[in-house]
């Protein structure tokens, strides 16, 4: 399902990350990091919960605004029930709606956000995600001082809260177009190969936004996937060619560009709600600034991954969501 | 697109992990932990003059000390990944699965976390040790007489 819009904009961004992040390449763009995993909190959980409060205080600096000011908080991260967004949205008092598509779940939030703010249903709205690399190991796998080996081909969750501020005023990056994916199960099972648990419902997405557009895959300067990590990119590529023989022109994965994979300890490159909108608010916002890149395709991939489910030997369904951004 | 076929496309461009290279590190470093093993079981014996039996317990108890100390002081979790087998294996790698879920756990409260939580890993280990322990321990009765 695809959405064209005429008057909404990211007016502005802001990113805060933790210390893996910040000894990434785009360590410069991000407006505030952390040294360690804590943030002067005691658990990992309130760190997290941390992150959207002091991306959201951020924002509001840039804009110039008071959270009174806010009609809409749309928030979503992995944390079970949604921990993390709601003890943030506690504190900020904003109305607010509590998102779960996994790590799609960023381009969610822009996409019920954008579809607000066109039909008037609200002046302007902030859309969060976090995640927390501990907090998600402790949730999802094992204890985060254990060793156990893992294959070479999983990915590292990133540590990072994003906030977007969208409004009708014509400031920023302007939101041309959105697509809603469909949730896609091809069988795969094995909870450390997210990106090939994803690559399916990415390619269905790409493919179904520019068939709705009637686009051709030149027409965007950058497709940039969320969390396929450097093996689930070639899987999409190899996917794109034989599925729907579309031979992927300009295209990346934030998971593969947020770290640097040869030399950070991350395996197959990041992952996580956060991971897709660190890249994409600080490096692809900046190159779309100064006017390298015009026309942008975020494509958000979730794998909708649950530990009792996958114990119980079901495969893990997975999600995409697109939005096209065009520089003003 | 076919499941089977996805998931041929899927194996041809995931990664395989060097198997020989993990066995390898692993023999060396488990075969170093065994002359470990033996060199303070011998101390032990010699120095507290205690038989042999005795002195492994107290070797055991050394090496599950330092395991945990280990793991809380933050480096062993990459000792671990480094040596794979090497250390999950002996006692080392049992004392660092229950010690790293405890540190998780601590802050949920000492009962509904720390002690609910404690042997989240390593429970399985405890629970089949013991089931087999009585499956093997009944043959040699049956096979051997008491």
């Amino acid at each position: 399902m695809t959405n064209k819009y005429d008057n909404v904009y990211i007016n502005e961004v802001s990113t805060v990350t933790g210390p893996y992040e910040m000894n990434g390449p785009f360590s410069k763009l991000y407006d505030k990091s952390y040294n360690d995993f804590y943030f002067g909190e005691k658990s990992f959980e309130t760190a997290e919960s941390k992150l959207i409060d002091e991306s959201v205080d951020i924002l509001l600096n840039k804009i110039g605004k008071t959270r009174f000011q806010i009609d809409l908080h749309i928030s979503g991260d992995l944390m079970n029930q949604l921990v993390s967004s709601n003890y943030a949205a506690s504190r900020l008092g904003i109305p607010f709606l509590g998102i779960y598509n996994a790590c799609a779940s960023s381009v969610e939030g822009l996409i019920i956000g954008a579809n607000m703010v066109e039909h008037r249903v609200v002046n302007n709205c902030i859309c969060t995600v976090s995640s927390h690399n501990n907090a998600a190991e402790k949730q999802f796998r094992y204890p985060v001082e254990y060793g156990g080996p893992k294959p070479c081909y999983t990915t590292f969750t990133t540590t990072g809260g994003c906030a977007a501020y969208l409004t009708r005023e014509k400031k920023g990056i302007r939101v041309e177009s959105s697509t809603i994916g469909t949730v896609v199960d091809m069988g795969i099972k094995d909870v450390y190969n997210m990106g090939a648990v994803m690559v399916p419902a990415c390619g269905d997405t790409i493919y179904k936004h520019l068939k709705d557009t009637k686009r051709e895959v030149g027409y965007y300067d950058l497709i940039l996937s969320g969390d396929l990590g450097i093996y689930g990119k070639k899987i999409l590529t190899h996917y794109m060619k034989t599925e729907y023989n579309i031979d992927l022109k300009n295209y990346d994965d934030a998971a593969s560009m947020i770290f640097d994979v040869d030399n950070q300890p991350v395996y197959a490159g990041g992952s996580g709600p956060s991971c897709l909108p660190l890249v994409a608010y600080s490096y692809v916002f900046d190159m779309m600034k100064k006017g390298k890149l015009n026309r942008v395709l975020l494509v958000a991939t979730g794998a909708l991954m649950n530990p009792s489910m996958v114990n119980q030997k079901l495969s893990i369904p997975s999600i995409a969501h697109a939005i096209s951004l065009e520089v003003i | 697109m076919e499941k089977r076929k996805y998931q041929s496309i899927v194996k041809k461009y995931t990664p395989k992990e060097n198997r020989l290279y993990n066995g390898l590190v692993a023999f060396v470093v488990g075969g170093l932990m065994g002359v470990l093993g033996e060199v303070l079981m011998e101390l032990y014996s010699y120095f507290l003059n205690i038989p042999t039996k005795e002195a492994s317990v107290f070797m055991i108890v050394t090496l599950i000390f330092f395991g945990c100390l280990f793991t809380c002081l933050g480096f062993f979790d990459r000792v671990v990944h480094f040596a794979k087998c090497g250390l999950i294996v002996p006692i080392t790698g049992f004392a660092h699965a229950m010690q790293s879920a405890a540190l998780e756990f601590r802050k949920e409260g000492m009962i509904m976390g720390l002690g609910a939580n404690m042997f989240k890993l390593s429970g399985s280990v405890i629970v089949f040790g013991v089931v087999s322990a009585y499956v093997f321990g009944l043959i040699r009765l049956l096979l051997m007489g008491a």
